[in-house]
């Protein structure tokens, strides 16, 4: 690979050596043994399963896991042989969460606030600002307001802002979470772009490995238990069938490969589901005519909707980023007041609540309809893993500890059940916030981007579990850009796009 | 490691402050200033009440004194009293309340009482009384400025008793509060970057 | 309470092409005049400059009046409480029971009332002309302020008001996990204060975030350089002289009226 052979004068050399890091108030590491040396204008993929220790990793390469009252480090981690906090401005990274990255109130601004830290002249700023900007196709004015971006905008400033810095080291933690397949597609060309113009040396930290595997020159899978569970060009840990078989047992997504899942596939042959018992899909809510909206008065997401939930059935949403599913998917949850039309739950579901969701309390809601939030952290409420399962159930009065104990137990929360939610990496907080819903045991489960950031062995995991809800007669609505969650689940999918919803059954 | 104790007594490794520290402790600040609009707003309608006898009203003062309070109480750095309750002062003249940027005067100086009092635990010490002290600290210095810039056609006897309503209230609200408010938001697990937020090990 | 307290919506356009700290000095010096001292003279004078500057503002009586009504009646009740404080001097004009008003106190009342709405002009001048992001540019660049500090500070304000907004999608979540706004009025109190505790454990939690962010691209060590220049224009010049003027008129007033009656005396 030319890049690496040749690499530009600005590209960092990353060297590990026994490095680990514990975070303040855990007592396993975060991450540890690991020895490493990456060589300049190197692309590397680092993979490893959820909670591995990757977001970790880059958090340290760019110098920002500092004091020890933050916790401790073992070892040693350098950038062209000096500690990562006193190389200041040769790594750049684009953290896990656009939406908690933004600093300014104005695009231009907040793509030039890294080169003004950086001591950068006023002149070259707005070059790099202008630059950054097309790099990453952002076609935007430079006082256009950061809060009015899709998720894919934001992605993309994300990305430009640590552009701006024209790093020596780009470090971006799970890039393309979220984005829809064109999206993933267009900010992947968009680094590539830029490495080909810098050559500057690359990490990126992503749980599916296909989009990366082309533009990258070697692949890096972080064990849990510490150290590196294999190393190498992607022609070779990628293919080679011993590692292969090794990524695929500790859980990280090899390509080509699904995990195996258990349960059946709903309404699938052999399936022992509502079809086969004969009680045939009771319908639990249908909608007509129903429009949504986010807020009271402002505009409407999607129009014009006709859909029935039916107990025993999966049904997919998809769509391109800002189409309205999140909005859509918070409406069925009887959590937003239908813009027009009507959201009617069968007697069936209601029981003594009546049939308007969006009237029903709030314990009633939790027992009847389980609504996950696409942003994980809006839904916790307690300082403990333990407290945030048992409090759902508690709140519907049907607190039921083996319940919320094998739930832990398969979304591989068990042993993070004293700690503290918002401490938790990306995946974790993701299962957590499904499984607090799970906990109450509801009839519906709406579920917006369920399988977010996580590794294949989780994906498995919970894809087997919502199979077995649904073979027991549970209603699940997932919104996801995960075409593979949709096949293993079957059901149908609502297509949502340019305001209109399109029901394609199979 | 850090016991639960820690939530009473443990003072942050270095006096510099962190970039952590800047933004919490601004965010603090912003929020009680949006608070204290409205807190301004309540006051006209509480001076109406004891319009009869309006030294009562510096029982209602505790509430303007919580910001330097707290923000002392989390960040434990010198000068973060000041800080948070000056900027507090400048987000509640921003947002527009019926004082006016002498706000920033007036928040100026009763963050310097509480700060005086965390000075004089040498930013050692940060438990309840401290808390209390700092809240008395910042309602006499609200008391004494007011009674100089406001209250200054009030009779002697009256401007006493504004001094003494105003202290108790910077003691109960600010000082009492704050400390109860500091010690929930350390059990959430938010204040973990901080040695106010040292908890158990996991 | 709506975000746009927090990024209001600015009007006025002649000034909010000055220098925020030129309409800052301005503003210092009319407040500092107007402090000096409790007379009715020098608030008057000075309440009538500014009410004359008002179109400045571009925004109408009834816009003005529904964002400033909370001062006016803190201006009100300012001027009865002194009225009904101050050393009882001159002819008695009331008196039932304990309440005494004399010529003497209500005048000290009538100054005490425009001062307080005098006091409190200079204040919304600057809030519907200024941009946060210029008045932190102006305040690190022409005042020398801290920039760590000045940065922190304009990123809380955003971010404060975002979650202001968020308001509404925590109230949401809570209603989805089983803790929703029903039920009883002591539930309803409760679950009130549960959100808003919620909501401050939020912000703090984002602001750690954020401050992780700012330094991942670079903010906190070393000199600084600014991509958009404060600079000081004619305008600013007038602006100040302005600021001057009235604080001076106020103060000439008084003291020709002879009511001028320095605090610190
Ligand atoms: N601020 C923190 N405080 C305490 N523990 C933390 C903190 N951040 C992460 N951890 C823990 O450290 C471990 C590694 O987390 P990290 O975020 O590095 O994982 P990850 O490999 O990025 O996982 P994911 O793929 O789910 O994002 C996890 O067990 C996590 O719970
Ligand atoms: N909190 C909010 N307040 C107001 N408008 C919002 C809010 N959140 C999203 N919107 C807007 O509503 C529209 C629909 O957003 P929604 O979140 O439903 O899209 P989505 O299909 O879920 O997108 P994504 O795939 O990026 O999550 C978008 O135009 C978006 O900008
Ligand atoms: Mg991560
Ligand atoms: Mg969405």
């Amino acid at each position: 690979m030319t890049a690496a052979d040749m690499p530009s004068p600005g590209a960092v050399r990353v060297r590990a050596r026994g490095w680990g890091w514990r975070h303040a108030g855990r007592r396993a590491f975060a991450a540890r043994h690991l020895d490493l040396d990456v060589r300049p204008g190197e692309r590397v993929l680092l993979l490893g399963a959820s909670g591995a220790g990757k977001s970790t990793v880059l958090h340290g390469l760019a110098g920002l896991l500092g004091s020890h009252d933050e916790g401790e480090q073992e070892g040693e981690l350098l950038l062209d042989g000096a500690h990562p906090a006193a190389a200041r401005g040769r790594a750049g990274l684009v953290l896990q969460d656009p939406e908690t990255q933004v600093v300014l109130a104005r695009v231009g601004d907040e793509v030039a606030f890294a080169a003004e830290n950086l001591a950068v002249p006023r002149d070259e700023i707005w070059q790099r600002v202008g630059r950054a900007l097309d790099d990453v196709g952002l076609d935007l004015p430079l006082d256009h307001p950061t809060t009015a971006l899709s998720g894919g905008q934001k992605q993309r400033l994300a990305l430009a802002s640590v552009l701006a810095m024209e790093p020596g080291l780009l470090l971006l933690d799970e890039p393309t979470a979220n984005l829809d397949p064109d999206g993933v597609l267009e900010v992947r060309d968009a680094v590539v772009r830029v490495l080909e113009r810098t050559g500057a040396t690359l990490v990126v930290v992503e749980h599916r490995v296909a989009v990366w595997a082309d533009v990258v020159d070697r692949v890096i899978v972080l064990d849990a238990g510490g150290g590196v569970l294999a190393d190498g060009p992607p022609g070779t840990v990628l293919v080679q069938e011993d590692t292969r078989a090794r990524l695929a047992a500790a859980g990280v997504w090899v390509p080509g490969r699904q995990p195996a899942v258990g349960g059946t596939m709903p309404g699938g042959p052999g399936s022992s589901g509502p079809d086969a018992s004969g009680a045939a899909g009771e319908v639990l809510l249908s909608a007509q005519g129903l429009g949504v909206a986010r807020t009271r008065r402002g505009p409407v997401a999607v129009q014009d909707l006709a859909l029935q939930v039916r107990a025993g059935e999966a049904l997919g949403i998809t769509g391109p980023n800002g189409a309205g599913k999140s909005t859509v998917a918070l409406t069925l949850g009887g959590l937003l007041r239908p813009r027009a039309g009507t959201l009617t739950a069968s007697p069936g579901l209601a029981g003594e609540a009546g049939g308007d969701p969006f009237r029903w309390r709030s314990a009633q809601l939790v027992q009847r309809i389980g609504s996950v939030f696409q942003e994980p952290e809006h839904q916790f409420l307690t300082a403990s893993v333990a407290d945030e399962l048992a409090f759902g159930p508690r709140q519907a009065g049907v607190a039921d500890p083996a319940r919320i104990g094998a739930v832990a137990e398969r979304l591989r929360l068990t042993h993070l059940l004293q700690a503290n939610p918002f401490t938790l990496s990306g995946g974790e907080k993701r299962r957590l916030s499904v499984a607090t819903m799970l906990a109450t045991a509801p009839r519906v489960l709406v579920l917006d981007e369920p399988t977010f950031g996580q590794d294949a062995g989780t994906w498995a995991e919970l894809v087997t579990l919502l199979r077995e809800l649904v073979a027991d007669g549970v209603a699940v609505l997932s919104v996801t850009h995960d075409a593979d969650y949709i096949a293993a689940l079957g059901g149908s999918t609502l297509h949502i796009s340019g305001g209109a919803g399109r029901l394609v059954s199979r | 490691m850090a016991s639960p104790t820690a939530l009473k007594g443990s003072t942050p490794s270095t006096r510099q402050w962190r970039v952590v520290d800047i933004v919490v402790a601004s965010v603090i600040a912003v929020a009680v200033g949006v608070l204290f609009f409205a807190w301004s707003a309540g006051y006209s309608g509480i001076s109406v009440l004891t319009a009869g006898f309006p030294p009562l009203g510096g029982l209602y003062t505790g509430g303007w004194l919580i910001a330097g309070v707290l923000g002392g109480l989390i960040i434990r750095k010198p000068g973060a009293a000041i800080y948070c309750e000056t900027l507090a002062a400048a987000v509640s003249a921003l947002v527009g309340t019926q004082f006016g940027i002498s706000v920033l005067l007036s928040g100026a100086i009763q963050g310097a009482g509480a700060e005086l009092v965390f000075l004089l635990f040498l930013y050692r010490k940060w438990n309840l009384p401290v808390a209390l002290l700092a809240g008395l600290g910042a309602g006499l210095a609200l008391a004494i400025s007011e009674n100089i810039l406001y209250n200054a056609l009030w009779s002697l006897q009256f401007q006493l008793l504004y001094v003494l309503f105003a202290g108790i209230s910077g003691v109960v609200i600010a000082g009492l509060l704050s400390w109860l408010a500091m010690r929930g938001l350390a059990r959430t697990g938010v204040l973990s970057a901080f040695a106010a937020g040292r908890t158990a090990d996991v | 309470m709506s975000n746009d307290y927090l990024t209001p919506v600015l009007t006025g356009r002649t000034l909010l092409r000055a220098n925020p700290v030129s309409k800052l000095f301005a503003a210092v010096v009319i407040t500092l005049a107007l402090l000096a001292s409790i007379d009715w003279v020098s608030a008057a004078t000075a309440l009538a400059c500014e009410l004359a500057l008002m179109p400045l503002l571009g925004i109408s009586v009834a816009g003005l009046a529904r964002r400033i009504w909370p001062l006016l009646v803190a201006a009100g009740v300012g001027a009865y409480g002194t009225a009904l404080l101050a050393e009882k001097t001159g002819a008695v004009l009331l008196d039932v029971g304990p309440f005494l008003f004399t010529e003497g106190s209500v005048a000290a009342g009538v100054a005490v009332g425009l001062r307080g709405l005098a006091l409190a002009l200079p204040g919304i001048f600057i809030l519907l002309t200024t941009d946060p992001t210029d008045l932190a540019d102006a305040l690190a660049q022409k005042l020398h302020l801290p920039p760590r500090f000045v940065l922190g500070g304009l990123a809380a304000l955003r971010l404060v008001g975002l979650l202001v907004e968020q308001w509404e999608m925590l109230g949401l979540a809570r209603h989805a996990r089983g803790v929703g706004s029903d039920g009883s009025v002591v539930a309803r109190t409760r679950n009130l204060l549960g959100q808003s505790f919620g909501l401050i454990v939020q912000a703090i939690r984002r602001a750690t975030r954020l401050a992780t962010a700012m330094e991942a691209r670079g903010f906190g060590g070393g000199p600084r350089t600014w991509a958009r220049e404060s600079t000081f224009s004619a305008l600013d010049a007038v602006v100040a002289v302005v600021g001057l003027l009235v604080a001076a008129g106020a103060v000439t007033a008084a003291v020709l009226a002879g009511t001028w009656d320095f605090l610190l005396s």
